[in-house]
């Protein structure tokens, strides 16, 4: 699914949080967002799911415009996984997932066993087949960051957003879900904080302090001076001798 | 790993669970009928019914009939309608702001429908059932926004909301004390003291007719948006992000909860704890979700006041304890529990 941000941006009170950033997603590609803390990574991937009040700018899917579509359609194609995501009821992880599936059914459409399917598979996806009946509350941060991905996989998205989805996960998770992720044929917007990870992305943009200071493929993007001026990070760029791939070794400057 | 149901099966199992809470009502409505300070046996009662349902022209003395038809019947036939929807009342509420403790007597929406109902009773604005339920909605609209503007106002956690509630139950209740305390006369004021209390004695079928179908239509809503309650569980921006038009939802399950509540206070009074404690309970035997829950607690809220009416004719003999205080002997533990269990929710 293809998504256009047109000058998007977003203010609380006199205080501007994003603002003027505008970038065109193509179908099928993986579009990281990068940037320090604080620069606005979330709060623009809230604004592109619709999910802020009194948005500036405009955000297009498909062509048609975010704020002409019902929170049901734009659910019937994006899933949002977001930074943070608590819950006090004793829910398992079954039930979770589930949620996935409100956007598809309705009081007169039930759960069936299409759904079921769904589901199943998207636990499966993210290894977390085997502890469906585990309580929310009882998950570990890891466990939990995966099945809120599973829960977005159940809504079957054409655009799947995710904030920050590897912060808690161990380095094998962490590796199988951005594979499975850049496998899905699907379009996904995705905020990461490892710049080498985010060197698998087809294309970065760059956030600083609320704007969009750049967007390309991430060879171009992660220059050392900018790396620099924005991460605040002295970056060398070494190879990897088995299959030529780019790492970064970052060190504070001064060390 | 596979998960494979028959949906037949599910089905079934489904009927199984309707056709049990169905008899359980039932038999919680005939205890109402027959257990009360001059118990009936059950073939007069039986009698009874058939004669007022099919004409059936049996031998039952009019003494007993009255009690059964006239008294019994509707008394408990409000009971529960009233607790099923308070217990409606408290699973809405609960979903919508992700409280444990949010319930329409925490929140102070029953000390507005108390307000608002005394108001129009003294001032004689309106008058009748309907005007007196109409006060009700009103007083518990207001107390809803009051309640909810000082939340939002104060922060938006959940202590500011109990908090706000307090604050909110206080200045309704003081509302209501200062109109009795200049308007009423001594008469009038203790009848209304007595009826804040929770007070079923009065009730006759015309309660019936109005408490019943707002009961099944809050009932119907909530089952309505049963899903629409699960996707809040991680938050109103989760549940929009799921696909729900969380303003519309909003809105129609508060306005469900304000008519419930300010039926149920318009006819009975005040009744504590129901709306909190029944929830509880059922989310323990059915879980979280609200496809199961909602019925649950409909039914066990029903059951629940037909038994606390009981309790309360029985108690002390020849004379009435308020429900209220009832559900308050029995739901002040069972808050107490709750408190103990959230601890680090809340
Ligand atoms: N609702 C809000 N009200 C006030 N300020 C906000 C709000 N939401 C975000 N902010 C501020 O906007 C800035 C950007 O926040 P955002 O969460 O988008 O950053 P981020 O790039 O995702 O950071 P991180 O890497 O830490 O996740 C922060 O300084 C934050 O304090
Ligand atoms: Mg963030």
């Amino acid at each position: 699914m293809k998504l256009e941000a047109r000058s998007v941006g977003w203010a609380t009170g006199a205080r501007r949080i994003v603002q003027d950033v505008s970038f065109e997603v193509t179908p099928g590609e993986t579009f990281g967002l990068i940037g320090p803390n604080g620069s606005g990574k979330s709060t623009l991937l809230r604004l592109l799911a619709g999910l802020l009040a009194r948005p500036s700018g405009a955000v297009l899917l498909d062509g048609e415009p975010l704020t002409s579509l019902s929170r049901r359609d734009i659910a019937q194609n994006i899933a949002v996984v977001e930074q943070i995501a608590e819950t006090s009821e004793a829910l398992s992880v079954r039930d979770v997932v589930e949620l996935g599936r409100t956007p598809w059914l309705s009081a007169l459409r039930p759960f069936g066993a299409q759904d079921r399917v769904i589901v199943n598979d998207a636990l499966e996806a993210v290894g977390m087949a085997h502890m469906t009946q585990h309580r929310w509350a009882t998950l570990s941060g890891g466990e939990r960051q995966r099945v809120q991905i599973a829960r977005a996989l159940a809504q079957r998205p054409r655009l799947l957003m995710l904030d920050e989805p590897t912060n808690h996960l161990d380095i094998h998770h962490q590796l199988s879900l951005l594979r499975l992720v850049g496998n899905l044929p699907v379009t996904v917007i995705i905020a990461l904080h490892d710049l080498n990870q985010a060197m698998g992305c087809d294309r970065l943009a760059v956030m600083d302090e609320g704007r969009m200071v750049a967007c390309g493929p991430p060879g171009e993007v992660l220059d050392a001076a900018r790396l620099a001026s924005i991460f605040r990070v002295k970056a060398t760029r070494l190879r990897d001798p088995a299959d030529n791939a780019t790492i970064f070794r970052f060190q504070c400057p001064g060390e | 790993m596979t998960d494979v149901t028959a949906p037949g099966a599910s089905r079934r199992a489904r009927g199984l669970w309707i056709a049990q809470g169905a008899a359980l009502l039932l038999l919680a409505i005939l205890a109402g009928v027959i257990v009360g300070e001059t118990p009936l046996p059950l073939s007069t009662v039986a009698a009874s019914f058939a004669n007022h349902l099919w004409n059936a022209g049996l031998a039952v003395d009019p003494i007993d009939a009255g009690i059964i038809w006239s008294y019994r019947l509707p008394r408990t036939l409000v009971a529960a309608a009233c607790g099923a929807g308070l217990a409606l009342s408290g699973v809405v509420l609960q979903a919508l702001v992700r409280n444990a403790l949010a319930d329409p007597y925490l929140l102070g929406v029953s000390a507005g429908a108390g307000a608002g109902a005394v108001a129009v009773t003294i001032l004689g604005v309106g008058g009748g059932l309907l005007g007196i339920s109409g006060g009700a909605f009103i007083g518990a609209a207001l107390a809803f926004a009051v309640v909810a503007m000082l939340a939002r106002a104060a922060g938006g956690g959940s202590a500011q909301l109990v908090l706000a509630g307090i604050a909110g139950s206080q200045l309704f209740n003081a509302l209501t004390s200062f109109l009795i305390a200049k308007s009423a006369n001594a008469e009038q004021a203790r009848g209304l003291m007595f009826w804040l209390l929770g007070n079923l004695s009065g009730v006759r079928w015309p309660d019936v007719i109005l408490a019943a179908p707002v009961t099944v239509i809050g009932f119907l809503i909530c089952l309505w948006f049963a899903r629409a309650m699960d996707a809040f569980s991680f938050g109103v921006s989760s549940a929009a992000s799921l696909g729900i038009a969380v303003r519309q939802v909003q809105i129609m399950l508060i306005g469900a909860v304000t008519l419930m509540t300010a039926t149920m206070v318009s006819l009975v009074g005040s009744i504590g704890f129901v709306g909190l404690v029944i929830p509880h309970a059922m989310r323990f035997v059915v879980g979280p979700r609200h496809a199961r829950l909602v019925p649950a607690s409909a039914l066990a809220g029903a059951v629940f006041l037909i038994l606390a009416d009981i309790a309360s004719r029985m108690l002390i003999p020849g004379q009435v304890v308020p429900i209220g205080v009832v559900t308050a002997l029995v739901g002040a533990p069972g808050f107490a529990m709750i408190l103990v269990r959230n601890r680090r929710r809340l």
